[in-house]
């Protein structure tokens, strides 16, 4: 089965290179261009993971992240941070929040499908 | 480039170092030594290997050597030859072995070190499991400002995302700057020293796990054998040697075998193994 990834950012380049490089590995992508978006897209289905922006308008990742896990358990579907927020604290805060993983950007095919193949996709 | 400018090339990198090369990897010399070329304000490759037949040339040969077989590395590379030391090599060595004998393991082509950091962070994970037993980990490479690199232990945000899963690299890391710099823990566990494969591994010592993945693939096949039965020499009966995914001992040496159901994973054979 066409496993599936969410690619919430607000950038619509970051987006359309991260469905690029999605869609080579065989995943059907949707996309959401804030928290919000993606929060009403996973009360609809949810995805197999969540390719995850920071900073974002009307509701930011790491606000979108709590809701996700409350509303939906703590492991299912597992997010990857894809973020230019690249200091300790960030990371941390992103973990302790519920994500598996973490990409600082700029990030290239190597780097994005390695990161979720750690998270078991 | 002329053949015989090739031909100096060759020759050299094949004895100092057992890297073969054919004239299909002529970009591999332009790419790799360009730098060495602008450096020595020279025009191109056949003047490089001109100036390499002439006396004195010694340091000019062992930058070559060094530029042409460094090679990329990546923390946790390809994962499983990690996740098997860590579930199936190490808990059979702690098992096997009395309490206070060392467990020595090898990383026989270090480059940058990340595969050897990443058996000490494994090793770090362990510490339980290991209660108190010694355990060294010696990483080796030919090109000594490879060592150099592998000895910061310092990292480019690019190289942390290749294969460290972040909860390593918050736990095992700090950031300098933009780049990111190993604990004094990890650090302190690994020792990396110059070292020629073609030369013979009885200086180092006994290992019980050998890491010599993506290194054998360059040299032809008399060498690849004499390497690997170098190895097998330094190598107790329940030692376990890795190797790279496109590489094998099949065909090579009959003093290893392929551990079964175990890609990449290899033990002596047991004929050598009761010797």
């Amino acid at each position: 089965m066409t496993r599936t990834c969410l690619v919430v950012d607000d950038s619509r380049v970051v987006r359309k290179v991260a469905r690029r490089i999605l869609e080579a590995h065989g995943f059907a992508v949707a996309e959401a261009e804030d928290g919000q978006k993606a929060l009403d897209a996973c009360r609809l289905g949810l995805p197999d993971c969540v390719l995850l922006d920071w900073n974002m308008p009307v509701m930011d990742g790491i606000t979108f992240l709590h809701h996700l896990r409350q509303e939906f358990g703590p492991e299912k579907p597992p997010v990857v941070f894809c973020t230019t927020e690249n200091d300790l604290s960030h990371i941390e805060l992103a973990i302790a929040a519920g994500a598996q993983e973490y990409i600082m950007k700029p990030f290239d095919d190597e780097i994005l499908s390695g990161k979720l193949s750690q998270v078991g996709l | 480039m002329t053949p015989s400018a090739f031909s100096t090339f060759a020759a050299l990198l094949k004895s100092r170092s057992g890297l073969v090369i054919g004239p299909d990897k002529t970009y591999l010399l332009e790419t790799r030594l360009a730098p060495i070329l602008k450096r020595e304000k020279l025009n191109d490759l056949t003047a490089l290997a001109e100036r390499l037949t002439k006396p004195g040339a010694d340091n000019l040969a062992r930058d070559v050597v060094e530029a042409m077989t460094t090679n990329e590395s990546f923390f946790f590379r390809d994962d499983k030859p990690f996740t098997h030391f860590r579930t199936q090599a190490l808990p059979r060595l702690l098992a096997n072995r009395p309490a206070n004998a060392a467990i020595r393991i090898w990383s026989a082509a270090a480059s940058s070190g990340q595969e050897a950091y990443s058996l000490a962070m494994i090793l770090a994970d362990a510490k339980a499991q290991l209660a108190g037993r010694t355990v060294e980990i010696i990483g080796t490479d030919i090109a000594r400002d490879q060592l150099n690199r592998a000895r910061e232990g310092l990292y480019t945000q690019f190289e942390v995302q290749r294969g460290l899963p972040v909860q390593m690299l918050v736990k095992h890391f700090r950031k300098e700057d933009s780049n990111w710099r190993l604990s004094d823990t990890i650090r302190s566990m690994v020792r990396f020293k110059e070292f020629n494969l073609l030369s013979d591994p009885r200086t180092l010592g006994r290992f019980d796990v050998v890491f010599c993945r993506n290194v054998l693939i360059y040299f032809d096949p008399p060498t690849k054998a004499r390497v690997l039965d170098g190895i097998a020499a330094q190598m107790p009966a329940d030692g376990a040697l890795y190797l790279g995914g496109a590489e094998t001992v099949l065909g090579i040496t009959g003093r290893f075998a392929p551990l079964q159901g175990e890609r990449g994973v290899y033990g002596l054979t047991p004929a050598r193994a009761a010797a």
